[in-house]
This record gives structure tokens, C-alpha cells and sequence, in this order.
């Protein structure tokens, strides 16, 4: 399978990428790790007459901490995540997500810039950075905005970065020692999309949790942020009961599509017992 | 057709230069150009790891890179692995370890399990299973290829030279 003809363009800036992006227009599209767009483009998917490959742009890789954020070039790999001392001290869950991610072939191509870019509900990141509550610099022709995740991820392949603009990079809040994670991923085989997964990332006092983020993978036609499971968790136990109200509450947002991978009604269930396991786990993990 | 591109990168150590359109796989431009029929064709679709090749350090699937992305690159296959006729530690332990059958998965298995061993020279059963994950094997239920790569870490412990 051979994908279809195009020019392919590889600028030495974000600046030079933004202007070849602007002058290509709609023909043009981001060549991040190319996991997604390839396997498309072999498919006829996807018959951009231009690929800009972002891999030559050394300001757009790189992890560092800066004014209490993590601060990530969009073309850092998920293998860099994974094998980053700096990500595994400071934002762990980042890590272990990552390290569900497909395999580690595709992690030391795919990158996280691109992952959350290509706007799939069965991509991990896009739940993660909701829970990890980050923001996304979108870099564009005239100007550079901020956006937060949650908010950023409108439908299916559709996210708020417009045609001229580029993710250049992601900033995280560090979140407060003592706080708890979790990333539990239901999938059928090593590759595969999740059939359910949720990410949590929590604070306690004593025994109570006093903030909590939990976020849904693959579920509906985002990411989706389980705002009421969270406000039913705030100043309780995690216990059998709010467990099962938290669970409860994430599925009732659920609205996955059925495929291979289960019909809705499983998935949905399946999305309750991995938002049940990772607040057990986060709960587990924080430290108060 | 698409301008062509010259991609210059250095293969198992040796330079090499092709004439290439953008959408060319980096799969083809080793097998049909440069004649290194190592890394095979399996899914395609960057599932099973046939086609794993190392490029500057990391373990790719050449099915889903293109040649023009690899401008500039190291890249190893199978082929290189050996040295002066000698098989490498991986090699030899495949063999001794019966770690194929059919050997279609082969080649991929042992670069994957190169870059492995190079990041982890001692890795436990769970870090060999989870990194040779991407690499699927229809014939030998990978239990002896496990332990071949068990044995090639032991083997290059005592003799880090052949790493």
C-alpha cells in the first residue's frame, strides 16, 4: 500500500513551517509522527497534495519545567514521555499514559503534539491533558493563542486549531505533591484503540477528596470530561458507594459507537469499571 | 508524479544515496532499491513489525516512514548486525534458543530486540514481552523468543564487545 502522490516540504522553523502552511492552504497537511496520517493517506483517506513534515524543527521538541508547568514541544515523542525523568517526577500520569499508548515502534514515531492534534476520540492524550487540566499553544501566521484542553476537542477529527495554525506546544500545570493518578486503559491487544479508558488525577485530605479530574478515552466523539462524576466525588471517601455513583455518573455521559471492539452498551459499562479502578488507584497513590 | 528527491543516509554504516518520490516507504526504498530483503513486508499497516528496522536509535516500522523523512539517518537492519561473519549475540541465540520457526517475524524481532537490550541490557520477562510488543510472531507463541533474548543479555553481559 502506497500512498498517493504529493510534495513533501521540510522547514527548519515553526516560522518557516507557519508560512509554508499559509501559502499551501488546504492541500497542505502536518506530518507529525505520521502514524495517523500514513496508514490514511495509504488508505485514500487522507490525498494531500503537500506533506510539511514537522520532524526538522528542533523548537518544537523537548521537555522542560518552567514556572511550576511542564513545558512540551509538540513533536516530543511518546517514547520521550515515557523515558522522561522529569515527566515521571512531575506529571507521572503523563507517563503511564504514554506508556499505553499503542507500541514501541509507533511511541518512538508518534508524538504528542499529533496525537492530540489529529482530533481521535480513541487517542489517549486528548484525555489525559483534560484531566491534566493543560493548555495548548497554537501557533498561527499573524499571532500565537493559548487554549485549554478542555474545550479544545469539538467533534470527531475536529478540534479548535484552525487550518493556519500549528500545536506548537503544550504547557502542564505540575500538580501539587501528594496528588494521585491514574490511567486505566481497557484494549483488546498491544496497538489496538481503548475499548474504555479513563484518566484520574486527584488531591485528599485525610481521607476525603478535595479535587478530582477525571476524563473518558474513546467513549463518544471526544475526549469528555465527567464533570458531574467529579462534583459527586468532592469532599467524600472513596468508598463502594461514592465509587459506584462516580462510575455511574461517567457512564451516564458515555456514547460510544459500537465496532469491533463491543457494542455501546459494553463499551459503557466498560467505561464505568475504568473510571472505578482509576480512582481506586489515584485514591491508592495520593498522599494527602 | 511529485518533485524527486535525493535522500542521502548512512545504512548499516555504509553511505547510500537514492533518487525518490516523497511518497516512497522506506520499506521499498531498502528492499527494491538497495537490495536488503531483511526487513519484510508483513500487514502494511504498521501492525505486525516485520519491517522494523533501528533508525538513529529508535526501532521504526519502515512500512509507515517515508524515505524522504529518513534524510541524513543511521539506519540498521538485520543485515548489519553481524560482524565479520560472526552472528551477533541475538543471532547466535535465536538460533540455539529455537526463537522461530517459520522466521518471517524474524529480522524485525531481532533489531526490535537490538534496540531493547541497548536501553536495557538486563531486562526482566515483563520488559521483554512489553518491548517486543509491536513485534507479532504467528508461529512460536514467543515463549523461545523470551528466552533467546534472556540468553542473548546474559551472553553480552559477560562479553559486552559483541553488544
Amino acid at each position: 500500500m502506497i500512498p498517493p502522490s504529493f510534495d513533501y516540504h521540510a522547514p527548519r522553523s515553526i516560522g518557516e513551517a507557519v508560512s509554508l502552511l499559509a501559502n499551501l492552504g488546504g492541500e497542505a497537511k502536518l506530518l507529525a509522527g505520521g502514524h495517523s496520517l500514513l496508514p490514511l493517506m495509504k488508505l485514500r483517506f487522507a490525498q494531500p497534495a503537500h506533506l510539511i513534515d514537522l520532524g526538522r524543527i528542533p523548537d518544537l521538541r523537548g521537555i522542560r519545567e518552567e514556572g511550576g508547568e511542564l513545558v512540551i514541544g509538540a513533536m516530543t515523542t511518546q517514547a520521550d514521555l515515557l523515558g522522561s525523568s522529569v515527566v515521571r517526577s512531575k506529571v507521572p500520569l503523563l507517563a503511564e499514559g504514554a506508556g499505553t499508548i499503542a507500541d514501541p515502534q509507533v511511541r518512538y514515531k508518534g508524538t504528542i503534539g499529533g496525537d492530540i492534534s489529529h482530533g481521535d476520540p480513541g487517542n489517549d492524550q486528548p484525555a489525559l491533558m483534560i484531566a491534566l487540566d493543560a493548555a495548548f499553544v497554537l501557533t498561527g501566521p499573524k499571532a500565537k493563542r493559548t487554549v485549554k484542553a478542555d474545550g479544545h476537542f469539538l467533534g470527531l477529527y475536529s478540534t479548535q486549531l484552525a487550518p493556519d495554525e500549528i500545536l506548537t506546544q503544550i504547557r502542564i500545570p505540575i500538580p501539587p505533591a501528594g496528588s494521585g493518578w491514574s490511567y486505566q486503559k481497557l484494549k483488546r491487544k498491544t496497538g489496538d484503540f481503548a475499548t474504555a479508558a479513563t484518566a484520574v488525577l486527584l488531591q485528599m485530605k485525610g481521607t476525603n477528596v478535595v479535587k478530582v479530574a477525571i476524563a473518558l478515552t474513546n467513549v463518544g466523539p471526544t475526549a469528555l470530561r465527567a464533570k458531574a462524576a467529579e462534583d459527586a466525588l468532592l469532599g467524600r471517601p472513596i468508598n463502594e458507594s461514592s465509587l459506584a455513583e462516580a462510575a455511574r455518573l461517567a457512564m451516564s455521559i458515555c456514547a460510544p459507537t459500537a465496532d469491533q471492539r463491543g457494542d455501546a452498551e459494553y463499551k459503557t459499562a466498560m467505561c464505568g469499571e475504568m473510571t472505578r479502578r482509576a480512582l481506586q488507584a489515584a485514591a491508592a497513590r495520593a498522599k494527602s | 508524479m511529485a518533485k524527486m528527491h535525493q535522500v542521502s543516509f548512512k545504512l548499516n554504516g555504509k553511505s547510500v544515496a537514492v533518487e525518490v518520490e516523497p511518497r516512497e516507504l522506506l520499506i521499498y526504498t531498502l528492499r527494491e532499491r538497495l537490495a536488503h530483503t531483511g526487513p519484510h513486508i508483513g500487514c502494511e499497516t504498521s501492525h505486525c513489525g516485520a519491517c522494523t528496522v533501528d533508525c538513529n536509535g529508535m526501532s521504526i516500522k519502515s512500512c509507515t516512514v517515508l524515505t524522504v523523512q529518513c534524510e541524513g539517518a543511521e539506519v540498521l537492519t538485520v543485515e548489519g548486525l553481524e560482524r565479520a561473519g560472526v552472528l551477533h549475540a541475538l543471532q547466535q541465540a535465536f538460533h540455539e534458543e529455537h526463537g522461530l520457526q517459520c522466521g518471517y517475524c524474524t529480522p524485525g524481532m531481532l533489531t526490535r530486540a537490538y534496540r531493547l537490550l541497548q536501553e536495557n541490557p538486563n531486562p526482566s520477562e515483563q520488559e521483554i514481552r512489553y518491548g517486543l510488543s509491536g513485534n507479532l510472531c504467528r508461529c512460536t507463541g514467543y515463549q523461545n523468543i523470551v528466552k533467546a533474548v534472556q540468553s542473548a543479555a546474559r551472553k553480552l553481559a559477560t562479553t559486552p564487545a559483541a553488544a
